[in-house]
């Protein structure tokens, strides 16, 4: 940075000359360019020397993991004596780091089970449960797609494989071409427990080997805004304006409901699920803290910002 | 006199360099030795820890220990097959002319064109394909979706392109000028001179730009995840071109990521690289032999 000073002071010094200032124009760009290739300049590193450092080991659901991340920066940055280790590895590992007493806050994407609870407790480890934000699923097709709503068992067939047409839900006489995220991505997951298998322990369904995986949300958005036999799935907040969000039923019969924040809230949007974080027993201090202020407006916020529902 | 003392003297310079270049050129065995070696490390376990009619089987489902590798080995030769005829006729063609037909200028500002095509970065490609070649495959092709084999076919083919075009047309060039005067002298016209004379002549060094042509096509990674549609289906219907497939190498790029170590699932995804390894070798191998077969470069038999 002194250095570009210098030289702008030496240019203003300079008589015009066009082939100079080229020069030194030229020297400009290339000093930018360099420093625009280093390494992000000086890190805030001006940690005020009050007391420890206070280290929060939190881990757990890769869903939560990047909210995870966005929550443990802002905060850190307003709070600089303040440490937050924030690793994903699924919400199994996460409960488990905790029943093995390593990590402070577990991220979980489900409830505990009744038999982790158990191991916890056998473990000397009382885990509270934290609902921090929630996440929806949403449906979306083309614009010009006549079909409004669709019920579980419909989206089933249609992901299946059993409905390969339009005509079948009440659309255009159209092929059905399904897209989905890749398989390692946790709404893959989800989507298919609570829609494909429907919610049932036993249902071994599987996605159709026609399904397209899509490497990302923007390769579902650009093929729902481009292709009318196209049905996607991805969370809420990656769904952009130019896609049709379908209205989910529960079954034939009962209504038809858009995934909006106060769907979600009040639980009826079907493919909705509430994101936890587990501490042991009550929190104090600075955990305390911290997901006070999660719950905050400001922590919520962001919630809002990375595609998950805020809970206020 | 001055030559002659340094000559006959033991050169420490020459040593140097000598083993320094040698030393390259083992390199490559070494390297590539080293790959092999850690492929099987990597990918050897799943062939016994998944039975080899799980791991040969038609549905590829591998959060649920359904390892078929069958649709995405049969994906990747979809498509490579695929390239490879978009991608010969236009290269040779294209060879053809710059080498034999085309005016000098208009040679000088294609040849340096054609490699600009080479550096374009494949995500680049893809990106467009994706936005659109996509679409229009879907609208004037009739298919449910544009995101289909022949997509990703038509991206590797501009892929391959240039790396056949030079190699082709350097052979095309290396064939020796008393080739073509000796056919002109026998009477033949212009493009029997080409059709059964130089082509013939350099017919080792066109079949190793297609060799070329299909390696870049089948190890190509993003531009085809991008437009292939990745769904792990069987592509054994007639129109199975037209529709989506999943590659080896799109499998292995979007997966890998995610995989825990060491899991059997990470050992699979390194059995596909060591099969798309295999496959790769395969086809230099068959290349080598056609080309030993079909005698010393530019020798013999031309009218045959």
């Amino acid at each position: 940075m002194y250095l570009e000073d210098k030289l702008k002071m030496r240019i203003r010094g300079v008589p015009s000359s066009p082939l100079l200032y080229s020069v030194a124009l030229a020297l400009l760009l290339g000093i930018l360019a360099g420093n625009a290739c280093a390494p992000a300049g000086p890190a805030p590193e001006a940690a005020p020397e009050t007391g420890a450092v206070q280290t929060i080991q939190n881990k757990g659901s890769d869903t939560i993991v990047n909210l995870a991340l966005a929550w443990a920066e802002a905060y850190t940055a307003r709070h600089p004596e303040v440490r937050i280790a924030v690793t994903g590895g699924g919400s199994g590992t996460g409960i488990a780091a905790l029943i093995n007493g390593t990590v402070d806050i577990a991220n979980a994407s489900r409830a505990m089970k009744p038999e982790e609870m158990e191991r916890a407790r056998a473990n000397g480890v009382e885990p509270v449960e934290h609902v921090i934000a929630a996440d929806a699923i949403a449906v979306v097709v083309h614009p010009s797609n006549p079909v409004d709503g669709l019920t579980i068992d419909q989206l089933s067939d249609i992901f299946t494989g059993k409905i390969t047409n339009w005509r079948e839900v009440g659309g255009e006489d159209r092929p059905i071409v399904l897209l989905s995220r890749e398989s390692n991505s946790g709404t893959y997951i989800y989507f298919l427990e609570v829609v494909v298998r429907k919610g049932e322990k036993e249902n071994q369904a599987l996605f159709s080997p026609d399904t397209l995986l899509m490497p990302s949300s923007e390769g579902i958005s650009n093929e729902i805004r481009q292709n009318p036999n196209a049905i996607g799935y991805d969370g809420l907040g990656y769904v952009t304006d130019d896609q049709k969000t379908l209205a989910v039923a529960v079954r034939a019969g009962e209504p038809y409901v858009l995934p909006t924040v106060a769907t979600v809230k009040d639980g009826s949007y079907p493919i909705a699920r509430p994101l936890y974080m587990y501490t042991n027993g009550q929190p104090t201090g600075v955990i305390k803290d911290y997901l006070d202020w999660i719950l905050s407006d400001e922590g919520q916020a962001i919630v809002r910002e990375l595609g998950f529902v805020p809970l206020r | 006199m001055i030559f002659k003392q340094s000559s006959s003297r033991f050169s420490w310079n020459e040593f140097l360099i000598e083993t320094l270049i040698r030393a390259s050129g083992f390199s490559a065995i070494f390297f590539v030795a080293l790959i092999f070696i850690f492929l099987v490390r990597e990918g050897a376990p799943a062939f016994w820890e998944v039975s080899l009619h799980n791991l040969f089987g038609t549905r590829w489902y591998p959060i649920f220990d359904i390892y078929g590798t069958l649709p995405l080995i049969l994906g990747s030769v979809v498509v490579t097959v695929g390239a490879v005829a978009i991608a010969l006729p236009l290269g040779l063609a294209t060879a053809i002319y710059i080498g034999e037909i085309a005016p000098r200028w208009v040679r000088e500002i294609l040849k340096p064109l054609i490699e600009v095509l080479a550096g374009i970065p494949s995500v680049v490609l893809g990106f467009l394909g994706m936005i659109a070649v996509a679409p229009l495959v879907r609208r004037y092709l009739g298919m449910p979706t544009g995101l289909t084999a022949f997509t990703g076919a038509v991206m590797l083919a501009y892929m391959a392109l240039p790396t056949i075009i030079s190699v082709a047309e350097d052979a095309i060039d290396a064939v020796p000028k008393a080739y073509r005067d000796g056919a002109y002298a026998l009477g033949a016209t212009h493009w029997q001179t080409i059709w059964r004379v130089v082509l013939p002549a350099a017919r080792s060094g066109i079949i190793i730009a297609v060799m070329l042509g299909i390696g870049r096509a089948i190890g190509e990674t993003m531009a085809v995840m991008m437009v292939t549609g990745n769904a792990a289906r069987m592509p054994l219907e007639w129109n199975a071109f037209f529709r989506p497939v999943r590659t080896m190498t799109a499998t292995i790029a979007a997966e890998m990521g995610e995989v825990a170590q060491g899991s059997t699932h990470y050992h699979v995804l390194f059995a596909v690289g060591l099969i798309l390894f295999a496959i790769t070798f395969i086809i230099n191998a068959v290349a080598s032999i056609v080309i030993i077969r079909g005698g010393p470069r530019r020798g013999g038999r031309l009218m045959g």
